[in-house]
């Protein structure tokens, strides 16, 4: 018996939502065109697509934040009148964000009943805490409610966005990479629950994605978008990963891996011995990091966010003091300041370059002069600046690593994320490197791009580069690194060689375990 | 035992920090208030010489001082109101806007207050507690002005409304996530106009407590700071409504040093124990607050904390 066979039998909470030739367009901008899905209710609905491809212009159609251009949505077969998220919220759809929508002072029960759109003006905490309690009996996770949420931990924050969605009894929620944030385990526990509540006809989930994995373990149903057209979709089963991957990427051309070069036993080039940092809270975020990389091999560290791998890309490149420990590069002891830095050749690829590597507001070429423009050609005297060599070599740059940008005068915000990331790489990687460390390098990035950084990265190994990379992404750890370590809870919990290792115990090492 | 200089010190100061800290705990509750909204009111020290003149011209005028600390709410209500609204315009910075109308307020409360300089008008009567003991000293220590309890009232009130109420939680949500209440539906903007209003209403009664009760009188140099200081003294207190009552006390015992020792024969550094909350107002800025570390119950949104 299908799902909808079962709607029409016994009526059941969920809902099933359809959008009809859904098109939004930003002025020259065509982010969505003519799509149409269908999530039957009951059913948990994968969305997939490349970054850029329409999917949050397509779910914030459906939730009323855009007003479509054209097309119309249909709930429970009714057509639905979404004009901005109150009338969502009416219709009991709901949404989680990929950004928390938690406010981090207020407690999770204060956060509950502040959702409720008919929260009373005076709260009565006694009857409250008790009605909550009773829901929370009720649901298929806990989490604790008179703590601030800025304490939970990441996965308890995205529990509690899932079960305030069910506190205000939304039928059809949207999730927007709901596992983004989790350890395998718990990204394997949540969606099971869910699937379940589905399954039970109690919700119906549409879920963006980009992990084959999780589509094929737990969805049910499938919708593929790319350029803002809907490309494939079906059931789950009778769409192979394959079908799926050519759908989403379609014929760009994806530049050859480079191979991975096998090199003698090389020396040891980055040291980092029993480091210690605190955090922006005065609480330890490092505890006693050791770790060495050497040269010609990329060391990865895996690990759920938010345990101490920002801590520690932001001690190397000096943007946090350390509390204890050393820093060796060569054997010599090194200070993460701009002279250390180009006297050892130790070179940085941030997450968010735009935050952390580039200034905003500056040209293009100013941004890849911040390593070297102090020195000739650009500098003469140590302080007379010369902007034509200046442009020279940005404009040799930009050719050599296919940075996409109106000119080299162009302030580089204007840059799109996978062109931000290639000028900055330019510049890093322009000179001779011996050190690099690398942060979440392709987060955000389309396909093409990723490849090209990957690759970028995987040729400064085979030169004999010591790279320290930290991911979020397993699969890109497991593509690049040479050994794996994994931080949980501002430690390194697990170091081992990548081919002695497998998935189940590097999520075991990231939920903590040793 | 009268006649011990320490206890006429300590007697002098205990009446002081509930007579000099009245203002401050009243700019510091309208401050909060603001601040937990996600915004923040440097204006509130022209707010207070502002409300300080209104206060005296309407209780000389209609020969009620308390009609006259009406006024004063309501010109700061008007004041708190016009920043709230400035600032919902893009691309607009309310710590500039608040500088703007700190020296906005004060100019105008010195244009309208020419002509009450001189003049008396009448002045809000003191609650004499002065039954409780036979103490001479004490019986005047005792003597406590009403607006005391109002804000002692006003900030168990804002307390509890933080907790308590539906406003209170949209507020604390609005200054700690603005998305947030965004996504919830909320008017950030609406949320953060009431609460700059309100917290203009309570730096009004601030001021009229210096014109209408201690100093009593209205001249130009009347506030001296004080609604900068209050400003200070809302981020030492973490943004809690409780700790700005202890804290608007100790800067209150702060400044009534220098005249206490003054009323025991101490004169020598009398300008410098003067300037005791200033220096205080440093020295705990100084010690609260660490490169490494945020502020902790800092409200997210707030511009210096961004």
């Amino acid at each position: 018996m299908t799902a909808s066979a079962a709607a029409t039998l016994a009526p059941i909470p969920a809902l099933g939502v359809e959008t009809i030739g859904m098109t939004k367009i930003f002025g020259p901008l065509v982010a969505l065109e003519d799509v149409s899905i269908r999530v039957e209710p009951g059913t948990l609905h994968a969305l997939l697509g490349e970054n850029g491809a329409g999917k949050s212009t397509l779910v914030k159609c459906m939730m009323g934040f855009y007003q479509p251009t054209r097309g119309e949505m249909r709930v429970d077969g009714h057509e639905a009148l979404v004009k901005n998220p109150r009338d969502a919220m009416r219709l009991k759809l709901g949404m989680v964000y990929q950004h928390f929508t938690l406010v981090p002072s207020l407690t999770a029960a204060e956060n509950l009943i502040v959702s409720r759109p008919d929260c009373p003006a005076v709260i009565d905490w006694r009857a409250e805490t008790r009605t909550l309690e009773a829901f929370m009996a009720t649901m298929p996770f806990w989490v604790p409610l008179d703590v601030p949420v800025a304490s939970l931990s990441a996965g308890e924050k995205q529990k509690l966005e899932i079960l305030k969605q069910l506190y205000l009894d939304r039928r059809f929620v949207i999730l927007d990479e709901p596992t983004s944030v989790l350890t395998p385990d718990e990204a394997d526990e949540m969606l099971g629950l869910l699937k379940g509540m589905t399954t039970r006809g109690e919700l119906t989930i549409l879920m963006i994605t980009h992990k084959f994995r999780e589509v094929t373990a737990y969805a049910d149903a499938v919708s593929i978008l790319r350029r803002g057209r809907l490309v494939g979709g079906g059931r789950v089963g009778e769409i192979s990963v394959a079908e799926m991957a050519r759908a989403m990427i379609g014929d760009t051309e994806i530049r050859e891996r480079s191979a991975r070069a096998v090199h003698e036993a090389r020396p040891t080039v980055l040291e980092l011995a029993a480091l210690y940092a605190s955090d922006d809270a005065g609480l330890p975020a490092l505890t006693s990091v050791d770790l060495k990389v050497k040269a010609g091999e990329i060391v990865g560290i895996a690990g759920v966010s938010g345990n101490g791998q920002s801590a520690l890309i932001e001690v190397l490149s000096g943007q946090r003091d350390l509390d204890d420990g050393r820093i060796f590069v060569h054997g010599q002891p090194f200070e993460p300041v701009r002279d250390e830095m180009d006297r050892l050749k130790v070179f940085s690829l941030q997450e968010e370059p735009l935050r952390n590597s580039a200034v905003p507001r500056m040209s293009v070429a100013e941004n890849m002069a911040l390593r070297t423009f102090d020195k000739p050609p650009i500098s003469s005297l140590g302080w007379w600046l010369s902007p034509h060599p200046m442009r020279e070599a940005a404009r040799e740059l930009i050719a050599r690593y296919r940075v996409k940008t109106p000119s080299t005068d162009t302030p580089i915000e204007n840059l799109s994320g996978g062109n931000v990331q290639r000028a900055v790489l330019a510049r890093e990687l322009s000179g001779d490197v011996d050190v690099l460390i690398v942060a979440n390098p392709c987060f955000g990035l389309d396909f093409a791009s990723v490849a090209e950084i990957r690759t970028q990265i995987m040729e400064q190994r085979n030169r004999g580069a010591a790279v320290l990379l930290v991911s979020e992404d397993l699969d890109e750890i497991l593509e690049l690194a040479d050994r794996v370590a994994v931080m949980s809870g501002g430690r390194i919990t697990l170091m081992s060689p990548i081919g002695e290792t497998d998935r189940a115990s590097i999520g075991h090492a990231m939920a903590g375990g040793h | 035992m009268s006649d011990d200089p320490f206890f006429t010190v300590a007697v002098a100061m205990f009446a002081g920090a509930i007579r000099v800290s009245t203002p401050f705990l009243f700019v510091s509750l309208g401050e909060c208030l603001t601040e937990k909204s996600g915004r923040i009111n440097l204006g509130l020290e022209g707010t207070l010489v502002f409300g300080a003149m209104s206060a005296y011209a309407i209780s000389y005028l209609s020969g009620s001082p308390w009609l006259g600390v009406a006024a004063a709410g309501c010109s700061g209500a008007v004041f708190g109101a016009l920043h709230g609204f400035i600032c919902k315009l893009p691309k607009v910075n309310d710590i500039a806007i608040g500088i703007a109308l700190m020296l906005f307020g004060s100019g105008l409360a010195f244009f309208f207050g020419k002509s009450f300089i001189q003049p008396t008008a009448p002045r809000l009567s003191a609650i004499d507690f002065g039954f409780l003991t036979s103490n001479p000293q004490m019986k005047v220590a005792l003597q406590i002005n009403p607006l005391f309890f109002v804000g002692l009232v006003a900030a168990l009130a804002l307390w509890w409304a933080l907790r308590n109420t539906r406003f209170g939680l949209v507020v604390r949500m609005t200054g700690d996530s603005a998305a947030t209440a965004r996504a919830m539906g909320t008017s950030v903007d609406l949320v953060r106009f009431l609460a700059t209003t309100i917290g203009g209403f309570s730096a009004g009664i601030g001021g009229a407590f210096l014109s209408l009760y201690y100093p009593g009188s209205w001249n130009e140099g009347l506030s001296s700071g004080q609604g900068l200081m209050a400003v200070a003294l809302v981020i030492f207190s973490r943004w809690n409504p409780i700790a700005c009552v202890a804290a608007a006390l100790l800067f209150g015992a702060a400044g009534a040093l220098g005249p206490a020792l003054q009323s025991v024969g101490i004169s020598q550094g009398y300008h410098f124990f003067n300037a005791a909350p200033h220096i205080l107002t440093l020295a705990i800025m100084i010690a609260s607050t660490s490169p490494k570390r945020s502020l902790k119950g800092a409200p997210g949104e707030l511009s210096i904390t961004k």
